[in-house]
């Protein structure tokens, strides 16, 4: 464990303090022998009052020891658990998508939260406990056997039985414990899927069926739990029942040896209580043992993450990017996500020149996100290279390439915060004036300053909720506030009514001037407007051109038109008749 | 102890209960149906509790009566033989107890946990929408887990703890009144200690709560959102941020165990203090006053017992508080009123035309605020109408009101002249066939999520439905076809192919009345016109409430609506509203106008 390290000196302190707490502990059974027997037994006062303020004074200098140890403990795997959710989360940020394509966000979740609570209650309380346990076994049966070896003998016979029982209780329940966390999961997604399905319930009247369905999982659970019951009805008194069999050898066995003047009545009772001593880490032991299998593989699991490759990194000898003017190239790309067997991308080639704006069609799979995924290297070409200006995209820093573009994705997240603190997600010094004109080109500043707190409105996890066409535009203002010379667009005006979708449109026409601009677009009106159409088919560029040279050139793209327009131009064309045209209608 | 602490800190933050008695009358209740069992277990935790502590009374005796050199050792082993009944009848009374009291607690909460199902199954929409499903979960998880915690552990340590110490105290009294009186005056100070320390750590622990809270909601949105950090080159800034808040959380930690961790010592060392007052005044009684030595050894062994039940009374006492709060909230929800339920005599739909009218219907999420006014509309059997409008118009909430998921607050709607308040909701929903915008599909097979609406209906009526809406290429090319499990919200499946089984699922159910509300975008070309096609067929023959989003679905339509603030604005066919020149001419151009210009 490394990463105790810088932490060794208060780790050394706790260990420390925890020895000397041990030690007060073994002792005081020892001055409680002596107050019964050389002070009540032999009836002199003094001793019993020397003793008395011997066990308060002990007990006090132990106190002291013993809080020094809970404190330090607790520095030190503190500082543990925050070095390694530092490390990891540090990981997680530089880890490239293909990573994060594989990860779900709730298991990520869970090493960062409970597994390094897992390792650091482990090398805080765990570790210490572990020792402190073997000490005070150790030190007890030593004082035991050096007391009297024979009573000891007798005393520390139950300690077998204690230990098998607790074996088997171990080994009886972790099975349940798991049953028991399956069968629970089970019953609370009926119930979560019930409420978020509720509608679909209600609307199928199947509520009836639904309560089965949770009354079934209720009693697997409830049998389960009987079970469990079981096991600890039987378990815990008997290991109660051994310890105080343990009481039973001292005393009458003990006793004997009273009778016979072979001991006095303060070892007895001394006796008894160094038992009790012996007998508390036994269940401290058998509760670490469990504790230490989590540990162990929970630390796997960060270990996991910790030493993850970055797939994506800036090269040694990268450069900054420079000011570009925005030329965009694909040459012969290959791209195979991780674990894949098919390309997604075969031979990809293109040019887009500054300023042009590109629509990248194609059917669902053919390779569209991927290519805008690869201009700012979320991902690295598995063969070919792509270019910007001329250079490999591969040559530069990340830094310096991904500030030049500006992305909306198609199902943008906003992250808690004012709304201006998401517009300026990128540009966190941007001042209010910039921000304020990038939401309104991108059409969002009249809903925004309707807001209750316009600009200062809380959104994300905790803030008001907004609709998806509202996050889209707040996603557009946002890549528009970077003044990026590349801007990759998702499809993210699907979630926008039609009338809105419009007023971007128009807003972002005058944006894009000047601006090389990718554009993944369900609409028609987006591609048909566009300087260059993409079109992709299984990963190979079918088509390249305006669109009325893809018209005549590519039937691809006349199917992809037609069914869209097979049902929507003809009526269109019908539409045609003077009294239907607009004023400023189509020439 | 430090857990305790942090517990009891926790539990203590919660809301307390309004009415403390009133909920605990009601969870007595649920108790009442286990009252012999319940009683049977009392008698076990007096037999094991009072064992206990008649161990050392018997130890006294044995010390006093014959632990001297030279003692007759018939005596001890008569004792001694005692003790060992005493330690037999002790586990006996353990195992039990803690079997049979184990046993009412998990009944009682399965019990409790049907009982909030059944209700939410009942509970009107209005109250649904009002409440996240999330939030509401994790409430209903937590609060029941609380309850049951104190029903299982709480109730069986502190009967324990409490008859425990009873005995204790009193065998204290009996043996030696004196003593006893100097060793007690120690159980105040105890739990004094131990809510001067719950009180001091509670706020710590709050902070060290929030701090945490902060930590993984930090993370959670940017692991969501690590595609806009790599994006926007802002890595470097959010470790930073991450790394305040991480060293908030240690800092705010380590600041509550200081607290915690002087409270073990310093109640150990209050435990100390009471042996020697055992050994000091208890040893001046046997030197000064003759009192027997046994007494000090027998008060030694009782002052080691009695710190833990004190120590367990004060942390359940915190537990049951937070039970307690847990239980109302449970019950508040038992009590909401079931808004929409069938009238008492209401008799089942019969099997329907297919004939919708609203008449004059207004309606409002919030009293003063109709989402839908004065709606007026008929519906023939087997025509297909289509709802247009933007956002908010108040497309959907029709739907649901055809649906009763809420009640009309004027006029009325009918369905073949029967209005939907005089039938049971049941019959009215099952000739209702509903796709959402986005279905939502449950865990279990593909084949389980299309019979969900008729669990019972054959495979060849699954394969017709199926059929019937064109999915059966895209289910047969799916791993394990029909068996193939769908996870959490389908995932693993597009929106198309979610769509898909929506669809299957409403033909099986074979409705004479559809809602659909078709989605918005995401479907790729070829998946939608498989869609249209399905959806084509499945309109076909039964009346139509189409939320469109399509022109094509317009064009088709028999009716189209145009929604504007819950008034219908324009209603004709799809040729007759563009001659019209009106609202929906408008909307119709701008979606189009760009394409024209090229063509």
């Amino acid at each position: 464990m490394a990463y105790l390290g810088p932490y060794r000196r208060t780790a050394i302190g706790a260990f420390f303090s925890l020895v000397v707490v041990s030690l007060a502990s073994l002792a005081s059974p020892r001055l409680l022998q002596w107050g019964i027997d050389d002070g009540i037994q032999a009836a002199d006062a003094r001793i019993v009052v020397y003793s008395a303020l011997a066990l308060v004074g002990l007990a006090a200098g132990r106190g002291i020891f013993a809080f020094l140890q809970g404190y330090w403990s607790e520095v030190a795997s503190q500082g543990v658990a925050f070095d390694l959710r530092n490390a990891i989360y540090g990981k997680l940020q530089r880890l490239s998508f293909s990573y994060h394509d594989q990860a779900q966000t709730g298991k990520l979740m869970t090493r960062v939260t409970s597994d390094v609570e897992q390792v650091r209650t482990f090398v805080g309380i765990g570790v210490l406990q572990l020792a402190s346990a073997l000490t005070l076994l150790l030190g007890s049966a030593a004082v035991l056997l050096y007391m009297n070896w024979q009573l000891a003998l007798g005393a520390l016979s139950v300690i077998p039985a204690i230990f098998a029982v607790l074996a088997l209780f171990i080994v009886r329940i972790r099975p349940r414990f798991k049953v028991i966390q399956q069968r629970l999961g089970t019953l609370n997604t009926v119930l979560q899927e019930n409420l978020a399905g509720v509608r679909v319930v209600r609307a199928f009247a199947t509520e009836p069926a639904e309560s089965a369905r949770y009354r079934a999982a209720n009693q697997a659970l409830l049998v389960e739990w009987l079970a469990q019951i079981k096991v600890f009805a039987t378990s815990f008194p008997l290991i109660f029942f051994f310890a105080n069999l343990g009481t039973l050898v001292v005393f009458w066995y003990g006793g004997n040896k009273v009778i016979a003047g072979e001991l006095s009545v303060g070892a007895l009772v001394a006796f008894n209580l160094y038992l009790a001593l012996l007998l508390m880490p036994i269940f401290i032991l058998g509760g670490l043992a469990a504790n230490l299998s989590r540990a162990g593989a929970s630390a796997e699991r960060l270990f996991e993450i910790i030493d993850a490759d970055i797939e994506v990194r800036d090269r040694a000898d990268a450069q900054p990017l420079g000011q570009i003017e925005g030329r965009v190239s694909f040459d012969a790309v290959h791209f195979r996500y991780v674990g894949a067997e098919k390309e997604v991308l075969s031979g990809v080639s293109f040019v887009v020149e500054p300023g042009e704006t590109v629509a990248i069609l194609g059917l669902t799979g053919s390779g569209k996100s991927t290519v805008i995924n690869l201009i700012p290297r979320f991902y690295d070409v598995t063969g070919g290279a792509v270019r910007i200006d001329g250079r490999d995209i591969r040559d530069v820093t990340l830094d310096s390439l991904r500030t030049q573009i500006g992305i909306v994705h198609q199902d943008p997240i906003l992250f808690s915060g004012s709304i201006r603190d998401n517009i300026a997600f990128g540009r966190p010094d941007a001042p209010d004036a910039e921000v304020e004109s990038a939401a309104r080109a991108a059409q969002a500043h009249d809903f925004i300053a309707a807001l209750p707190e316009g600009y200062a409105t809380p959104v994300g996890e905790r803030g008001v909720g907004l609709s998806g066409g509202q996050r889209q535009r707040i996603a557009i203002a946002r890549a528009i506030l970077v003044d990026p010379r590349i801007l990759i667009f998702d499809d993210s005006t699907s979630a926008v009514d039609t009338e809105t979708e419009s007023r971007i449109q128009a807003a972002l026409d005058q944006l894009l001037a000047g601006r090389t601009a990718f554009v993944i677009a369900q609409r028609l009106s987006t591609v048909i407007g566009a300087d260059r159409i993409l079109v992709l088919e299984d990963g190979r560029v079918a088509a390249n051109g305006s669109h009325d040279q893809l018209l005549a050139e590519s039937a691809l793209y006349c199917d992809i038109v037609a069914s869209q327009l097979m049902e929507d131009l003809p009526t269109q064309a019908s539409l045609l008749e003077p009294a239907a045209l607009p004023p400023h209608g189509e020439g | 102890m430090h857990g305790g602490l942090e517990r009891i800190a926790e539990l203590a933050d919660r809301a307390p209960a309004k009415d403390r008695a009133g909920t605990l009358r009601r969870l007595a209740g649920y108790l009442k149906p286990h009252a012999p069992a319940l009683a049977v277990a009392m008698v076990f935790v007096l037999m094991g509790t009072s064992s206990q502590a008649i161990g050392p009374a018997i130890i006294k005796r044995a010390v006093d009566g014959y632990l001297a050199p030279g003692a007759d050792p018939a005596g001890l082993r008569g004792t001694m033989q005692l003790l060992l009944g005493a330690y037999v009848v002790g586990v006996i009374g353990f195992m039990m107890q803690v079997w049979l009291i184990g046993v009412v607690g998990q009944r009682v909460l399965a019990e409790l946990r049907v009982d909030i199902f059944d209700q939410v199954q009942r509970l009107p929409m209005r109250y649904l929408d009002g409440h996240d499903a999330g939030d509401l979960m994790s409430r209903l998880v937590n609060d029941t887990e609380i309850i049951g915690n104190f029903l299982t552990q709480g109730a069986m340590q502190s009967v324990g703890a409490l008859l425990g110490l009873t005995v204790i105290v009193g065998m204290m009294i009996y043996t030696s009144p004196p003593l006893a009186a100097a060793t007690l005056i120690v159980i105040p100070l105890m739990l004094w200690l131990t809510r001067f320390f719950a009180r001091l750590s509670r706020e710590r622990y709050r902070t060290a709560r929030e701090a945490i809270g902060e930590v993984s909601s930090n993370l959670q949105e940017d692991i969501s959102g690590i595609r806009e950090a790599q994006a926007f080159a802002r890595t470097d800034r959010n470790i930073e941020r991450f790394s305040r808040s991480n060293a908030a959380n240690r800092d705010a930690n380590v600041s509550a165990v200081a607290v915690t961790s002087a409270f073990t010592p310093a109640a150990e060392l209050l435990s100390a203090v009471a042996t020697a007052i055992v050994i000091g005044y208890g040893g001046w009684l046997v030197v000064a006053r003759g009192a027997a030595p046994g007494t000090v050894v027998a008060f030694v062994i009782w002052v080691g017992n009695f710190f833990r039940p004190i120590q367990q009374l004060s942390a359940i006492w915190t537990q049951a508080q937070a039970a307690l709060a847990g239980a109302e909230r449970v019950f508040d929800l038992l009590d909401e009123p079931i808004a929409l339920a069938d009238r008492p005599d209401a008799p089942a739909l019969p099997a329907i035309q297919g004939r919708v009218a609203f008449e004059n219907v207004t309606f409002g999420y919030e009293p003063g605020r109709p989402v839908i006014r004065d709606v007026n509309l008929v519906i023939e059997p087997g025509q297909t109408v289509a709802l247009v409008g933007p956002t908010g118009a108040g497309k959907t909430t029709l739907g649901n009101l055809l649906l009763r998921h809420y009640g009309v607050q004027a006029g009325r709607i009918t369905v073949d002249g029967h209005d939907i308040r005089e039938v049971t909701a049941r019959s009215l929903r099952r000739q209702l066939g509903v796709v959402p915008q986005e279905p939502f599909l449950f865990s279990g097979s593909v084949a389980d999520n299309i019979r969900y609406g008729r669990p019972e209906a054959s495979d060849a009526e699954l394969e017709a439905a199926v059929n019937a809406v064109g999915a059966q290429d895209f289910i047969a090319s799916l791993p394990e076809g029909y068996a193939t499990p769908l996870g959490e919200r389908g995932s693993g499946l597009s929106s198309g192919q979610r769509q898909l089984i929506a669809l299957a699922r409403a033909a099986l159910v074979d409705p004479r009345i559809l809602l659909l509300d078709e989605a918005t975008a995401n479907i790729d070309t070829r998946t939608e016109r498989l869609i249209q096609a399905g959806l084509d067929r499945l309109l076909s023959g039964r009346t139509s409430l189409v939320i469109a989003h399509r022109l094509s679905t317009v064009r088709g339509a028999d009716l189209v609506l145009v929604i504007d603030e819950g008034r219908i604005v324009e209603r004709g066919s799809h040729a007759e509203l563009l001659a019209a020149d009106g609202v929906y001419a408008d909307l119709y151009r701008r979606q189009l106008g760009t394409v024209a210009e090229p063509a």
